[in-house]
């Protein structure tokens, strides 16, 4: 498929994105951080961004995702990367968004200087003054992102840019292969009592949204048309159907490294995963594999966004740019499984894994992109205007009565 | 008295300085003084928190933006006390704790017995080292321990199918934990109750043999009631560290072992919602003040 | 005898998981299994030159001394104000005391998050210290008021009584007696300061200490052959000074402070 369709297809996912994400912003009512009719502006859009990145001072504190600061990266490599600009990189691994949301409170508290949000935390991250406007032309890759991912919804508001899109993916059914001769083909296989006590989710409230997006399919009367806008009824139902599935579940994994765990030990054998998973199962001989099944699944777009009180912004950007790189890009995604927003980066994937390209769908991104649900923050406003949504709070709420 | 020290010179009034008498005549004031800086910390620094912790309980949150308002209501408490799913959790606290302690004191008993009637001095000395080093060996290498000794591939399942039983398989369940609190707060039980054993004169016990009481009839009849504080006073120990533990839950714990800490955790790590956390932190305060006065009936405080 | 063979059987559920752990330092595979496939000593060397692995040991070094220091100092003067006199309070003022260690670690851990994050003090070692410093004291108070317990006062007026100062008489009689309950208050309080997790976690910015190292690499499930090394090493350095201070107490004064972790 060429870019121009690629294109289209984004162009169709920005209008229903921006339908809601301006809904959202304009009636976000006592709720949100906006009162009134009109979106008051972010907090921090007026803090001008540098014109150019002065040197490096020497450390580099990030939060991220596990496999987003990944010392196996071989060239260019993370140590690589401090030896040029002296700036020395630690990360803080988060396992949700919300615990990263929570740990940038205060702009990062002068702690911490970028996070890699996804896009349920970015809006979040933006309207509580977290998170500061970036300069894109400090980014030289920039022109080369795919053009939807120069000025997502999520992290671009007014023109302003709050961070720089980074990769995406789709949320996975990860299996052990000697225990499913035969690869899975529905979500249906994680609410079986069949597997009881060998089922593992993620400890994560928007797994509703993964309930809601099977419910779709087996449950077409519902009438659930988003995931993330459930209306009670549908909310009700997306909840019951993980309460009945919770005494099949051996345990709710809150970060990556806990899955592989219970993955690697033979605790758990099937279960709602990242490609990084798979992938880091597989590299240490594991025999599991994954899917994304008949009914499409949720995912993440993710971008590196700069705290407030960031206390290395030079280094942060010299860390974005490089991560913006063909070469890093293409390195990330063939390591965690997951798609690069630089359109050059394909050529870089094929070197290091031939087939990967095609794989991610780096090179065919549009309608690949339009079957993935991706994670934004649930808000009382739905698509069409009325405010009968459930928002996240409760979502939050229901979630622990759900896992308890 | 030396002769050198009565033979010197005096100064009038003694060898004290002036201010040193003062000091001397006003006990108060010495305690005063010397009290100042560690109260001072505790008060500026502890007590303030805590005070602050308990007026957070009764803000709350934004939930776009997560972060605290300073609105003065009653919600977090109404949730905790009205939403099953928090009666849920902190009932499966408190009977985790109480099976926790029960297991504790069964164990302990014979063993504290062992150590305070049985053995010769020397090995009671020996014993006594030994069941204080594990006590003090690093809390998160004991859990990991059990982490790695109770998984699917761990020493437990490959013991029980060398010896021809099927894998008991308990990783990150409840019994994990029962099993893994029970281990780690254990030589909190045994000490109290070898202390107060220890005090039972032998006499009583020479007594009661003297008046035709079998050997378990007079542990049944003298030991156990006199060292009963001593259990309560282990059992302090055993229900409060099991109650506000939130480490043991995480790593050991499975679906539907959710407990207070967890909860109180993820509230403040996670859903960064500090009023919630901290008025659930107030639960097992309230429970330990309830526990503490019972046992403070039960004479437990001297067996301390 | 029935008595003796519990006992053996506890001794060995005390002590069994602690073997287990030291063993697995030694595991040749980096896979954590029962039995293990080897024994070797390669986990030692690369643990020890993990960058992240020396962070947190200075970073719990640093604050362990300075808890330390500042725990003997308040403790000691809290034994000596209460032990002496009475005055209206003081059972309160004991009772205050005793409470970081009384209260679950988490009510204590999040009284200070939420304090720091109140005050706007950045996280930092020395937000790490002042939580540490706070139940450091209470295990120093202990020890030092239990010997004082034990000492005569009529001491210290003797020695007044012979002519000497209230300097004199403290340095002379008093400190020599409680000089190694002051020690073994110390050292305790080192090692729960070096041990501790809860207090630590929230107390912390984006600084590592060794056990919150160990607790993420476990939560992570990543490491685990050097998990099993530096925790090893914990153990070590957490037994060694109780062990002095046993020695220098008769083991009195561990078993009263023994409510810490």
């Amino acid at each position: 498929m060429s870019t121009t369709e690629a294109v289209s297809g984004f162009r169709f996912r920005l209008a229903t994105v921006a339908a809601a994400a301006v809904i959202t912003l304009t009636a976000c009512g006592t709720a949100g951080p906006t009162t009134g009719s009109t979106a008051a502006p972010p907090p921090t859009a007026n803090l001008k961004p540098p014109t150019s990145i002065g040197p490096g001072e020497g450390k580099l504190s990030l939060i991220a995702w596990e496999g987003y600061v990944d010392r196996t990266w071989k060239s260019p490599s993370i140590a690589s990367f401090e030896k040029d600009t002296g700036c020395k990189v630690t990360a803080k691994y988060a396992g949700s968004s919300d615990e990263m949301v929570t740990l940038m409170a205060g702009g990062g508290s002068g702690q911490y200087d970028m996070v890699s949000a996804s896009g349920d935390a970015d809006l979040r991250l933006i309207y509580s003054g977290d998170v500061r406007p970036m300069n894109t032309d400090l980014i030289p890759d920039f022109k080369d992102f795919q053009t939807y991912f120069q000025a997502p919804l999520y992290n671009t508001i007014n023109g302003v840019h709050y961070g720089i899109s980074l990769q995406w993916g789709p949320n996975v059914l990860m299996y052990n292969t000697t225990k499913f001769a035969v690869k899975p083909t529905s979500w249906g296989v994680l609410y079986d009592p069949q597997y009881k006590g060998l089922i593992t989710v993620p400890d994560n409230p928007i797994q509703i949204a993964d309930a809601a997006l099977y419910l779709m399919t087996t449950k077409p009367d519902l009438g659930i048309k988003d995931p993330y806008e459930l209306t009670q009824k549908q909310f009700d139902a997306a909840v019951a159907l993980l309460k009945q599935q919770r005494p099949l579940v051996k345990k709710y994994w809150p970060s990556a490294g806990d899955e592989i765990n219970l993955f690697a030990s033979g605790d758990a054998m099937v279960g709602a995963a990242w490609p990084y998973q798979t992938s880091t199962l597989k590299a240490s001989k594991k025999p599991v594999a994954d899917t994304i099944p008949a009914e499409g699944a949720t995912g993440w777009g993710d971008t590196w966004m700069l705290a407030t009180n960031a206390p290395h912004p030079n280094c942060a950007y010299l860390w974005t740019k490089w991560v913006s790189t063909p070469q890093v890009q293409a390195e990330q995604a063939v390591t965690y499984g997951e798609t690069p927003v630089n359109t050059k980066a394909c050529a870089a994937m094929e070197t290091l894994s031939a087939g990967s390209c095609a794989q991610y769908h780096a090179n065919a991104p549009g309608s690949y992109f339009d079957t993935i649900k991706f994670w934004k923050t649930p808000i009382a406003t739905c698509a069409d205007g009325s405010k009968t949504c459930i928002p996240y709070s409760q979502w939050q709420t229901a979630w622990t009565s759900i896992i308890s | 008295m030396s002769v050198e020290a009565a033979g010197r010179p005096r100064k009038a009034g003694g060898a004290a300085s002036p201010l040193q008498s003062m000091l001397w005549r006003r006990p108060w004031l010495r305690a005063f003084l010397l009290l100042l800086p560690p109260l001072g910390w505790f008060v500026v620094i502890y007590l303030a928190s805590l005070v602050l912790l308990l007026v957070t309980a009764f803000w709350r949150i934004n939930d776009f933006t997560t972060q605290i308002e300073q609105v003065w209501n009653l919600d977090n408490f109404r949730t905790i006390l009205l939403d099953p799913t928090y009666r849920l959790i902190i009932g499966r606290t408190v009977l985790l704790a109480a099976a926790v302690t029960v297991t504790d004191a069964l164990i302990a008993f014979p063993f504290a017995y062992f150590m305070a009637r049985v053995a010769s001095r020397r090995t009671q000395r020996m014993l006594f080292a030994a069941v204080l080093l594990p006590l003090w060996a690093s809390y998160l290498a004991r859990v990991y321990s059990w982490i790695l000794i109770l998984n699917h591939t761990g020493l437990l399942n490959w013991t029980m199918q060398s010896i021809g039983l099927p894998a008991p398989n308990i990783g990150y369940t409840n019994i994990a934990m029962w099993i893994v609190f029970s281990y780690i707060w254990l030589p909190f039980m045994i000490i109290p109750t070898y202390s107060a054993m220890e005090r039972v004169p032998e006499s009583l016990m020479e007594a009661a043999a003297d008046l035709g009481a079998p050997r378990w009839r007079a542990v049944r009849d003298v030991v156990l009631p006199l060292a009963l504080p001593g259990v309560v006073a282990g059992s302090i120990f055993t229900f409060s560290l099991t109650l506000g533990d939130y480490i043991t839950p995480v790593l050991v714990g499975g679906a539907g072992s959710t407990f207070i800490g967890n909860v109180v955790y993820t509230s403040v790590g996670i859903a960064n919602n500090l009023p919630f956390a901290a008025a659930l932190a107030t639960v097992p305060v309230a429970i330990m003040a309830v526990y503490l006065i019972i046992a403070k009936r039960l004479g437990a405080f001297e067996a301390i | 005898m029935a008595l003796r063979f519990w006992a053996a059987l506890v001794l060995l559920f005390l002590f069994i998981p602690i073997v287990v752990i030291l063993l697995y330092a030694f595991n040749s595979s980096n896979i954590e299994t029962w039995p293990l496939p080897g024994l070797s000593t390669k986990w030692l060397a690369i643990t020890w030159s993990d960058p992240d692995v020396q962070a947190a040991l200075v970073l719990s070094l640093q604050a362990g001394l300075a808890a330390t220091a500042l725990a003997l100092v308040l403790g000691s003067l809290a034994a000596f104000a209460i032990h002496r006199a009475s005055f209206f309070g003081r059972d309160v003022i004991s009772l205050l005391f005793i409470l970081p260690l009384a209260l679950p670690g988490i009510v204590t851990a999040m009284a200070l998050n939420s304090f720091f994050h109140f005050t706007g003090v950045t996280f930092s070692l020395w937000t790490i210290v002042i939580g540490h410093t706070t139940f450091c004291i209470v295990v120093v108070y202990n020890n030092v008021i239990a010997r004082l317990r034990r000492t005569q006062g009529s001491l210290i007026e003797a020695a007044m009584d012979l002519g000497a100062s209230g300097f004199q008489a403290f340095r002379d009689v008093t400190l020599p007696l409680i000089a190694t309950s002051v020690v073994a208050g110390g050292m305790l309080a080192f090692a729960l300061s070096f041990d501790e997790v809860i207090v630590t976690t929230f107390t912390a910015g984006a600084q590592n200490t060794l056990p919150i190292w160990i607790f993420g690499a476990i939560h992570r499930g990543q490491q685990l052959p050097e998990v099993n090394v530096v925790v090893s090493f914990v153990i070590l350095v957490t037994i060694i000074p109780v062990i002095i201070a046993a020695r220098l107490t008769g083991g009195s004064g561990i078993a009263r402070t023994s409510s810490g972790r």
